[in-house]
């Protein structure tokens, strides 16, 4: 009786379909752009030839196939990995704190993420001593110990444990490890710009071993996130009448900022704090398509990627030989783009 | 059709007891309306009932205490409006209806057919199929209402729990959703609670009426028991007149005649 008539909120197959041949193009972009130009067609047999059991030797010559290879293509993945990440974190933090300004580091993983790295280029200098790079791992610990200790300080306030507590919490946590910071680089100012350099966030050490070592954590994070998308919009109508739902707001809360955070600090720990991704790409998403959960996280993914991909070739083509730090490039680009979608609207902004 | 039984029940928020000592039962199938002026304690006795308020003493659903109860049990059961919905701006109505069945589809499930049908079932009862696809968030006071409304229908319980679900609509449409809750009581065979502040209209709809004053119970009992001025003066406000046009109760308030000499 009611066929044909508007059901529950669909991801349409076109916005998804849209959003890919975006990112391909995106994509491919920036695999040939560069201080060399390099043919789409050897982009593509270069990546043909690397296909398991039915890629065979490559045409390209040597020089293009490692900068292809070596260079553009690991630091295209970053980039899609990291941006995606950090789009989708956004989402999901919008979603349990119900606040549009909310990014993925409003409970301290930025902050705690900045302490951590600035203590490891202050105090251990000689990262050719470690088996390791120990600044991914600071980063990564200081960004989860920040929403950690927001969580316990959010906890144990005793007028009642709501979002709005945790929010505040976390501001005051992130004031605290940024204090920290601030105070440990202006004491070593010798090592000030590379410290200010990782805050303003990068892709420039981009390879496959940080390709490897972020994916998995992206793939399972943004993978839950995926999951708890429908119960995102159970959240939207507040913790009492999702409670009567039948829904635990505070358990689900902690999942969803717990998979959010540590694919927050996955990403934060090798491409430092890029700004803007985790805001606006979720509000453009709500703002051209629709306000459902089920829809953001997933164009999200796509999208966010994309966005850091394309904000990375103006980052290191723009000023070439030099590079502009790529937060600057996604606050200059996405900023105008995002008022003008913001004008365009009808004013869904949740 | 489900009983509630509240008993000895105290509610305590940030260190103050709202609800002192509150007991009192449902029948199945009965509308009870609580009645009082602000700050009786209305709404936390509602959010103990269905929502996630702590308490000490007992709510007994069915005999089984509603603490012990699990989540997604007590919302196939219970279903709640509070005073000021939430309404996402930028949801269908049809997604907002359809949160209703969030604890029939599991904690990483989706929706089934069988939950498309009780959605369009409910905006079909509620008269709202034809704004399914509109944003909850643009739609008028009497038509949010409806929405809210559609959405417990959803949820399919046997007891609804409306925290003054009238409160911000003109008369007809408050007469309006009260007739719409009245008849979806009878169809469906529901247990109603609800806050409401117009004494007229709980005469005129409950079958049972409880006066909230400062935390207690100050009278319970059948419309003729408890409608009546030398009850409502003493929790209200001594101009009160209970009239009857038609054969129904009518409460109205009387300025006070010497300042309106004044």
């Amino acid at each position: 009786m009611n066929a044909g008539r508007p059901t529950a909120t669909k991801v349409h197959w076109w916005w998804i379909g849209g959003a890919l041949a975006l990112m391909v193009v995106v994509a491919m972009w920036a695999a040939v752009s560069g201080a060399v130009s390099i043919p789409p067609m050897d982009v593509l047999r270069t990546v043909w030839s690397k296909v398991p059991l039915i890629g065979g030797d490559s045409p390209v010559d040597a020089t293009t196939e490692a900068i292809v290879w070596q260079i553009r293509l690991p630091r295209i993945v970053l980039g899609l990995l990291v941006g995606s990440m950090l789009s989708v974190a956004g989402a999901a933090y919008q979603g349990v704190f119900r606040n549009p300004l909310a990014d993925p580091y409003l409970l301290g993983a930025g902050a705690g993420a900045g302490l951590g790295a600035t203590i490891a280029i202050v105090y251990l200098p000689n990262i050719g001593w470690w088996v390791f790079d120990p600044l991914p791992l600071a980063a990564f610990v200081g960004a989860v110990a920040g929403v950690g200790l927001a969580y316990v300080l959010g906890y144990t306030v005793r007028s009642g444990r709501t979002s709005v507590t945790l929010i505040l919490a976390g501001v005051a946590v992130a004031a605290f490890l940024t204090a920290l910071q601030t105070f440990i680089q202006q004491r070593e100012s010798e090592t000030l710009r590379e410290v200010y350099g990782w805050i303003l966030g990068s892709l420039n050490t981009a390879g496959w071993s940080e390709v490897t070592l972020v994916g998995p954590y992206v793939v399972v994070c943004a993978g839950a996130i995926f999951v708890y998308r429908r119960l995102l919009n159970v959240l939207a109508v507040g913790d009492t009448e999702a409670a009567t739902l039948g829904v635990h707001p505070q358990r689900l809360r902690l999942m969803i900022v717990l998979f959010a955070t540590l694919g927050t600090a996955a990403v934060v720990a090798v491409s430092g704090l890029i700004g803007f991704v985790g805001i606006i790409i979720p509000h453009t998403v709500r703002l051209l398509t629709t306000s459902s959960y089920r829809a953001i996280v997933p164009l999200s993914f796509i999208l966010g990627g994309a966005f850091l991909v394309f904000a990375d070739v103006i980052a290191r083509t723009a000023q070439a030989p030099a590079e502009i730090p790529i937060g600057v490039v996604t606050a200059l680009i996405g900023a105008p783009f995002f008022a003008v979608v913001l004008r365009r609207s009808k004013g869904i902004v949740t | 059709m489900t009983a509630i039984s509240v008993s000895g029940l105290r509610v305590t928020l940030g260190g103050v007891e709202i609800l002192h000592d509150v007991s009192f039962g449902v029948e199945p199938g009965k509308w009870l309306g609580i009645v009082g002026p602000n700050g009786a304690g209305k709404s936390t006795l509602l959010r103990a009932i269905a929502a996630d308020l702590n308490y000490d003493g007992s709510i007994s659903i069915d005999g089984v205490e509603r603490q012990s109860i699990d989540m997604r049990t007590k919302a196939a059961t219970i279903a709640y409006v509070p005073q000021r919905p939430i309404y996402p701006p930028g949801m269908a109505v049809f997604d907002y209806v359809l949160l209703g069945r969030t604890p029939y589809m599991g904690p990483l499930g989706s929706e089934r057919a069988e939950d498309i049908a009780a959605v369009w079932d409910a905006l079909g009862s509620l008269g709202i199929d034809h704004f399914a696809g509109r944003d909850v968030g643009s739609l008028s006071g009497g038509e949010t209402q409806r929405a809210s409304l559609a959405r417990v229908v959803a949820q399919g319980t046997s007891v609804l729990v409306l925290d003054e679900a009238t409160a911000s609509l003109d008369v007809a449409a408050q007469h309006e959703v009260l007739e719409l809750i009245d008849d979806m009581r009878r169809e469906r065979s529901l247990t109603v609670i609800s806050a409401i502040h117009d004494l007229t209209a709980a005469a005129q709809f409950c079958d049972t009426i409880a006066v909230l004053d400062g935390g207690n119970i100050a009278a319970i009992g059948s419309v003729d028991a408890v409608v009546t001025e030398s009850v409502l003066r003493e929790v209200f406000e001594p101009t009160l007149r209970v009239l009857e046009i038609d054969g129904m109760p009518v409460v109205v308030s009387l300025r006070n005649e010497r300042k309106q000499h004044d």
